[in-house]
């Protein structure tokens, strides 16, 4: 199979690290190569991160570039448009309807853009908006709002639901795992 | 059983495999998860040391006394442990002994881009270079056996891309720890004048030994491409972008050993090709290599010397189109990262700003006090510079200058390299006035401990330094203790400190807002009648405020209650909930 490509982008803190260890297990039980490329360090206080995660027969670059994604999963909805130039033809961004002000717009300098999503839906780009905030606080933590996004992912990747639970509790602390099921089945629209 | 691991996890479990005994290092973007990971083996003995060059010695002690031993840091950490790397060259090693450095191409959290390929040239010692986690697992094991056979300590070379990669890792049994005898040995171990003249030639010896071992050890692989006119040679991450641009197409020289380098091996290798091109991130090293030995060859005429490398990079070196792409219309504001809600610098850079002072900062999470709205600092150079700095910029501009400058540090960094500034002021006499912002963890990097936090890097109750007293110890007299969150009392002690003719520290305490010991005060809210507009909260550039509808407005999801803003608020707008 051809290399599949996954983004994962949003603000430091919103636990994008956890979400690609998920889908690292995940990948990986499924028998592929898989590489995961993180950037800790100063990115983390609250900057923009990105993560990377690309799985076939043999994956040999640890990070994805401009026009390369076959998937972009933000966590923000700004961020989605950030990184937008990096999704391949015919590729998708699923997106967390979430604002979070960087500071440029806090100190007033600079626009939140609120119709980027917009904008880029009629530039024929595929996107599929959740609001995961409010699906996380149902889940029981606005903290889950990183599983709720890979079960809207999970809708457009070939694994059966029981492959995703079961990488889930093996990536979660033990007191967190109902939390983070309830999480991603309502991203998934199975709860 | 493979496991997915990051690189620096892979490093970790090489040393685990190789016996390793002892790891000393000072915490350092990317570097740090190396010994946080080695710290979870109990078979392994874990610290933080306060620098490199203390790690970097206590690793060489451990050696001496016969056990396997390691230090890893950041580029930079290197020029810090530089002095002892020199010299071990000479006196080579007892137990195996490996230096890791983490170089960070792209600077994605570092304050320069040197390439640490240098230091190995320099101090005449192997350096391991591996191009992914599985790799970094065989090279670390490798690292301790090519130690002991050859007599050297052996550096190993990181960089972030493969430090903070992840993929499949076999994990093996490990090797038993084994202690070397020790024997006194005044030659080899004491490097005085008589004794080094003698080491020098054994260096230069082994050297020509290990060119000979890469001439033809498997980790210098050559993949040859049937009727390919192209040759590329590489190394480390580079390697793997090159894969991924031209898979088996093309030939390829992978260096596992990137000091010493080959020369027969890429002299027969250059013959096979018709074309030949080196593909290495920052400096043209293997490059200049190739071109000493009369080689023709391109490499930085096509790539570029800054930054990072990427297979759509390369592929346009070598005129390949480039993919298709959508960018968003809509112009996109930055999202640099900024001091989190409830950091106890802010209350300290704002008051810094407010009064005018020239900075010299350091290296840590308060070097994000130089972003704006605060821009508060004037200078950032590296470990404990502020300080130094900060006597030499008081000595340039006289009196004046001391009453409106001061050097800002970390605890941490204070520990690190800022003492023996601190030393010198007091010896040489500026009065100049230094705050340590003491936030009672190493922060940037993630939460490690160091020597004021009373606890070691497991997390046990351990030896705690008392700042106040020794800063007294190194000459100061006028020692205090203020709280940021407090910003008359913060104000207050700055202008009674810098006012003074008398050299002095202020100790900036409270702990960081992200630590986990620290409890939130309830939030704070914005009482939009009272609210005025005038911004003045806006001031200190918290990331939990913003204005909503014209009025100042604080996001629960983020304020911790530290009442900084509530300080600033003039109209008596920001309180509890109502």
């Amino acid at each position: 199979m051809e290399t599949k490509n996954i983004m994962i982008v949003g603000v430091g803190g919103q636990g994008s690290l956890l979400a690609s260890k998920l889908l690292g297990k995940l990948l990986t039980d499924e028998g592929l190569d898989v590489k995961v490329s993180e950037v800790h360090g100063m990115s983390q206080r609250g900057g923009s991160v990105v993560t990377y995660v690309r799985y076939g027969e043999k994956v040999y670059s640890p990070i994805i570039d401009k026009g390369e994604a076959d998937f972009i999963v933000s966590f923000e909805l700004l961020e989605a448009a950030r990184y937008a130039h990096f999704l391949k033809k015919g590729g998708k961004i699923i997106v967390n309807t979430q604002k979070i002000d960087p500071m440029p717009v806090i100190t007033g300098k600079e626009a939140y853009p609120d119709a980027a999503i917009e904008n880029l839906a009629a530039l024929g780009v595929s996107v599929d908006c959740e609001d995961a905030l409010t699906a996380a606080l149902e889940a029981g933590s606005a903290k889950a709002v990183n599983i709720v996004l890979m079960g809207k992912l999970s809708k457009y990747l070939d694994i059966p639901t029981e492959k995703w639970i079961s990488a889930i509790r093996e990536s979660v602390k033990e007191r967190f795992i109902d939390l983070n099921v309830r999480a991603f089945l309502i991203g998934r629209g199975e709860a | 059983m493979k496991k997915l691991m990051l690189g620096n996890e892979a490093v970790a479990r090489g040393f685990l495999e190789a016996g390793c005994q002892v790891v000393s290092s000072y915490p350092g973007t990317p570097s740090t998860e190396i010994t946080e990971y080695a710290a979870k083996y109990d078979e392994i003995y874990c610290e933080w040391a306060p620098n490199e060059k203390v790690a970097c010695e206590v690793a060489f002690g451990a050696s001496l006394g016969g056990a396997r031993a390691a230090c890893c840091m950041k580029h930079v950490g290197l020029n810090v442990a530089a002095d002892p790397l020199f010299t071990m060259s000479y006196t080579g090693v007892n137990g195996g002994l490996v230096v890791v450095v983490a170089d960070d191409p792209g600077m994605h959290s570092s304050q320069n881009e040197q390439d640490s390929r240098h230091y190995a040239r320099a101090a005449k010692l192997p350096m391991l270079e591996p191009s992914d986690s599985a790799e970094a697992k065989e090279f670390a094991r490798l690292a301790f056996s090519l130690s002991e056979e050859y007599d050297t300590p052996v550096l190993l070379r990181m960089c972030t891309r493969i430090a903070h990669s992840q993929c499949a890792v076999e994990e093996c049994e490990a090797r038993e720890q084994v202690t070397r005898e020790y024997v006194k040995n005044p030659q080899k171990y004491i490097m005085a004048p008589a004794n080094a003249i003698r080491r020098h030639p054994v260096v230069e010896e082994r050297c020509e030994k290990l060119t000979e071992l890469a001439e033809t050890a498997a980790f210098n692989k050559v993949e040859l491409a049937e009727g390919a006119e192209l040759g590329i040679i590489t190394s480390g991450t580079s390697y793997q972008y090159v894969k991924e641009v031209f898979g088996d197409s093309v030939s390829v020289l992978k260096l596992g050993l990137v000091n010493p380098l080959p020369k027969k091996l890429i002299e027969s290798f250059a013959e096979k090709v018709k074309r030949l091109v080196v593909v290495e991130e920052l400096d043209p090293i293997i490059e200049n290599h190739c071109k000493a030995l009369g080689i023709t060859v391109e490499g930085k005429s096509l790539l570029p010397i800054l930054g990072e490398y990427s297979q759509s990079l390369i592929a346009k070196a070598f005129g390949m189109p480039e993919r298709a792409s959508i960018a968003s219309p809509d112009s996109i504001p930055v999202r640099p990262p900024v001091m989190c809600a409830g950091c106890p610098h802010r209350g300290l850079f704002y008051v810094l700003q407010k009064k005018k002072y020239t900075v010299l900062g350091d290296i840590g999470c308060y070097t994000l006090g130089s972003a704006a709205p605060l821009n508060a600092i004037d200078s950032v150079l590296c470990m404990g510079a502020s300080v130094s700095g900060l006597h030499g910029f008081n000595k340039a501009r006289g009196a004046d200058a001391e009453k409106k400058t001061v050097a800002v540090i970390g605890d941490s960094t204070f520990m690190h390299s800022g003492m023996t500034g601190l030393a010198n002021i007091a010896y040489n006499g500026t009065n100049s006035t230094v705050i340590i912002v003491d936030n009672s963890i190493t922060g940037m990097t993630g939460h490690q401990h160091n020597p004021t936090t009373g606890y070691n890097i497991k997390g046990n109750p351990a030896g705690k330094i008392d700042l106040e007293a020794l800063c007294h110890a190194l000459g100061f007299k006028r020692v205090r203790v203020v709280d940021p969150y407090d910003l008359k009392a913060t104000e207050a002690a700055i202008v009674e400190e810098t006012a003074i003719e008398e050299p002095s520290v202020i100790i900036s305490r409270r702990p960081c807002a992200l630590l986990k010991t620290v409890k939130a005060k309830p939030q704070l809210m914005v009482d939009t009648e009272k609210c005025r507009s005038c911004k003045a909260c806006m001031k200190i550039g918290c990331p939990a405020i913003s204005m909503k509808e014209g009025k100042a407005h604080i996001d629960a999801t983020l304020c911790v209650g530290c009442d900084v803003c509530k300080q600033l608020c003039a109209f008596d707008a920001i309180g509890g909930e109502k």
